[in-house]
């Protein structure tokens, strides 16, 4: 990619954004409520939430387009939230594309430098290294009409970078593509961003592809930041019944704290009888209700068993073969049951409705959520 | 004539029986639109035609009205006026029309509802109860001269009514709706995302607006001038009741015919030139309408 490492040579590299206490009310309800995050220079943010928790106004705060309520907004260590948008110097990509009509596939990418005075021979370069860069030379006397969702997408995209921003901002930019050009996009998205060293913040309610994508993600809920991590941090250890909830998928076993441990090592005893270990997402006390989250691929079945690790007896109720694997829905006594994904190997033997299946999993892969939480927190 | 149709087009290569179906349907809908065209050819060819027979037709065919019409320079002076009137209405129209109607688009919805209400409000009073409005205001004692006068401003009252100026005032009055409306309803379709999206590619408000808010807004002044040009040019009552004697249109002149000097078949010829010069307007306005379609998605 030739055009990437010009762009590239040209383009100083991303921006820090740093978010301090920011709000937004709406009328008497918080859009926003009392939000901070730190954003690494370069790195690929990811702001996941479900509908109307937020994500979009927090976005539109860093952009400028909605003003804060209270709060500040540092990009590149400079305080920008007295900024209009087209002070702030950040690349913007839409949802709906917001590609101008009137214009050629050239004249939209061009806009930003036009309006910055660039000379006529720089635009021309700049302009062809970008349509490069998202493979769309040769589209240059093109009208957005004439064009596929997913190349105005790329032209959106070209716009958005051409006048070299240290932070892109993206609002759900693949929402509107199907699943295949979606999966494409991502990974493109993903390359340009690394080749650009910019620094990209990301709006999605796709959880997938907040997975896949980010170096770093923040769960919103209700306004509020619920969790920020890795994708890794937050998929193993979230730490409320929500981020575990939203997040990939987990069974829930109910039970009482027996030994609130030293503040993280706890263990439960459930509706069934059976002692189980985990971690504690919150600070526990003996005798607090409690519902331990553990996902469907970390239980391991029908092994000897090892010392250290949670057991519990089984029998499946139901089973759902998807190919790669099989999902089985077990029943674990007193009411409960867990769903367990197997994987399809030839050793795995296949098991029907009826049948017993003794259940054993990692006490590192079990958090224990406070039970209370769940009123108001999924 | 149908079943001639479909059995010829039938062995055509690539005529699928689908096509076939479709123009069937074509022909149905076409059927739809018999009862508004009778009554169209009724009330409105009819006549026409009947208006342009008259003015080729006095004890035998003749040209000598649209001869009569070229030849003497005050008609041609009066089609020229009443261009230039015309004109002038419609820049009048343009500069109060277009920036009315961009703050009415950015008005939040329950303003923008009852201002749009208060803009076609004169519409359910007659025009001409609304023009003697306006000389109850603008006359010699008026209200206008009246406070100038008394805020020192001017010393004599000004010529505002029976004037060029008057006949100005009170056509743009009458139709500054019919621009407001027209470029509102297609700046209302314009994206706001769009302009947003130019603030956050670092254009200031004023790039934004002229890169891309005034193009995208284009025919909605192409069209609102249109409109209002060709109306203006068959304007009557107003040029009359507050213009001055020589501002005089060639509708009042076309009345002055009919109604004093009974001459029909001159009347006619005036009015088939009036006809012709707002058919050309209609043409230009249909063409530069079509513009609209070419920034929609589809075509
Ligand atoms: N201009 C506004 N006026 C009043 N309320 C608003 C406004 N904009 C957003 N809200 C409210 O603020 C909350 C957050 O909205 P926001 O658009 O940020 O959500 P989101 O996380 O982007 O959701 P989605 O995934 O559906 O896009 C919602 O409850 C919404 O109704
Ligand atoms: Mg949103």
């Amino acid at each position: 990619m030739a055009a990437a490492d010009a762009v590239a040579a040209g383009q100083s590299s991303g921006a820090a954004v740093r978010i301090e206490g920011l709000t937004k009310q709406f009328g008497r309800s918080k859009a926003v409520d009392d939000v901070s995050l730190d954003i690494d220079p370069g790195s690929f943010f990811t702001l996941l939430g479900p509908s109307g928790s937020g994500k979009t106004t927090t976005l539109m705060m860093v952009a400028g387009f909605v003003h804060p309520t209270a709060g500040e907004i540092f990009v590149g260590g400079r305080p920008v939230a007295g900024l209009p948008p087209q002070e702030r110097q950040l690349g913007m990509v839409f949802q709906n594309y917001a590609v101008f009509p009137h214009l050629t596939v050239f004249q939209n990418i061009a806009f930003p430098l036009e309006v910055r005075r660039t000379p006529g021979a720089d635009i021309r370069r700049r302009v062809g290294e970008m349509l490069e860069l998202v493979r769309l030379s040769g589209y240059e006397q093109r009208l957005p009409r004439q064009l596929s969702g997913g190349e105005q997408q790329r032209v959106a995209l070209a716009r958005a970078l051409v006048f070299r921003p240290r932070v892109l901002l993206m609002d759900e930019p693949l929402a509107a593509l199907d699943k295949n050009l979606r999966t494409h996009m991502q990974g493109e998205l993903k390359q340009i961003q690394q080749r650009l060293h910019v620094t990209v913040v990301y709006v999605t309610h796709d959880q997938e592809e907040a997975l896949t994508m980010s170096d770093r993600l923040a769960v919103m809920n209700q306004g509020r930041v619920v969790q920020v991590g890795t994708p890794g941090e937050l998929y193993e250890a979230p730490a409320s019944l929500f981020a575990a909830r939203f997040l990939g998928e987990s069974s829930f076993i109910a039970g009482t704290v027996v030994d609130a441990g030293d503040g993280s090592a706890a263990r439960m005893r459930t509706g069934a009888g059976v002692e189980l270990s985990g971690r504690a997402a919150s600070p526990l006390r003996v005798g607090q209700a409690v519902l331990a989250g553990i996902r469907p691929e970390k239980f391991l079945v029908d092994g000897a068993p090892a010392a250290g690790m949670n057991h519990s007896p089984g029998r499946v109720t139901g089973a759902v073969y998807a190919g790669d694997t099989t999902r089985y829905t077990v029943d674990i006594g007193a009411g409960e049951a867990v769903t367990v994904k197997l994987q399809n190997q030839m050793r795995a033997r296949t098991r029907a409705a009826g049948d017993a299946m003794a259940l054993s999993w990692h006490p590192a892969e079990t958090v224990l959520f406070p039970a209370e939480a769940a009123a108001h927190g999924g | 004539m149908a079943a001639d149709g479909a059995g010829a087009a039938a062995p055509i290569v690539g005529t699928t029986p689908d096509q076939i179906a479709e123009a069937r349907d074509r022909r149905r809908h076409l059927l739809l639109l018999a009862p508004p065209a009778i009554l169209l050819v009724f009330i409105f060819v009819y006549p026409v035609l009947g208006l342009l027979g008259q003015s080729v037709y006095k004890d035998g065919i003749t040209l000598r009205f649209y001869q009569r019409l070229f030849a003497e320079p005050v008609y041609l002076d009066v089609l020229w006026l009443t261009f230039r009137t015309a004109a002038t209405v419609t820049l009048l129209c343009l500069v109060l029309g277009y920036p009315l109607a961009y703050v009415l688009v950015g008005l939040p919805a329950r303003l923008q509802r009852l201002l749009l209400i208060v803009v076609v409000l004169p519409f359910f009073v007659s025009l001409i109860v609304r023009t003697y409005a306006w000389m109850v205001l603008l006359g010699r004692l008026g209200l206008v001269n009246e406070l100038l006068r008394k805020l020192s401003l001017i010393a004599e009252p000004l010529p505002l009514l029976y004037s060029t100026t008057g006949a100005l005032i009170g056509m743009t009055y009458a139709l500054l709706p019919f621009m407001v409306l027209t470029a509102f309803s297609v700046m209302k379709g314009i994206d706001g995302g769009l302009v947003r999206a130019a603030h956050s590619l670092g254009a200031g408000r004023w790039q934004a607006f002229r890169k891309i808010f005034l193009p995208l807004s284009m025919p909605g002044i192409a069209g609102g001038m249109i409109l209002v040009f060709i109306m203006s040019l068959g304007f009557f009552i107003t040029p009359r009741l507050m213009g001055g004697p020589s501002d005089l249109m060639i509708a009042m002149l076309i009345e002055h015919e009919v109604e004093l000097t009974l001459n029909w078949p001159f009347a006619s010829a005036l009015a088939a030139v009036l006809l012709l010069v707002t058919l050309v307007g209609f043409f230009a306005y249909s063409r530069l309408v079509r513009l609209e379609r070419m920034f929609e998605g589809t075509r």
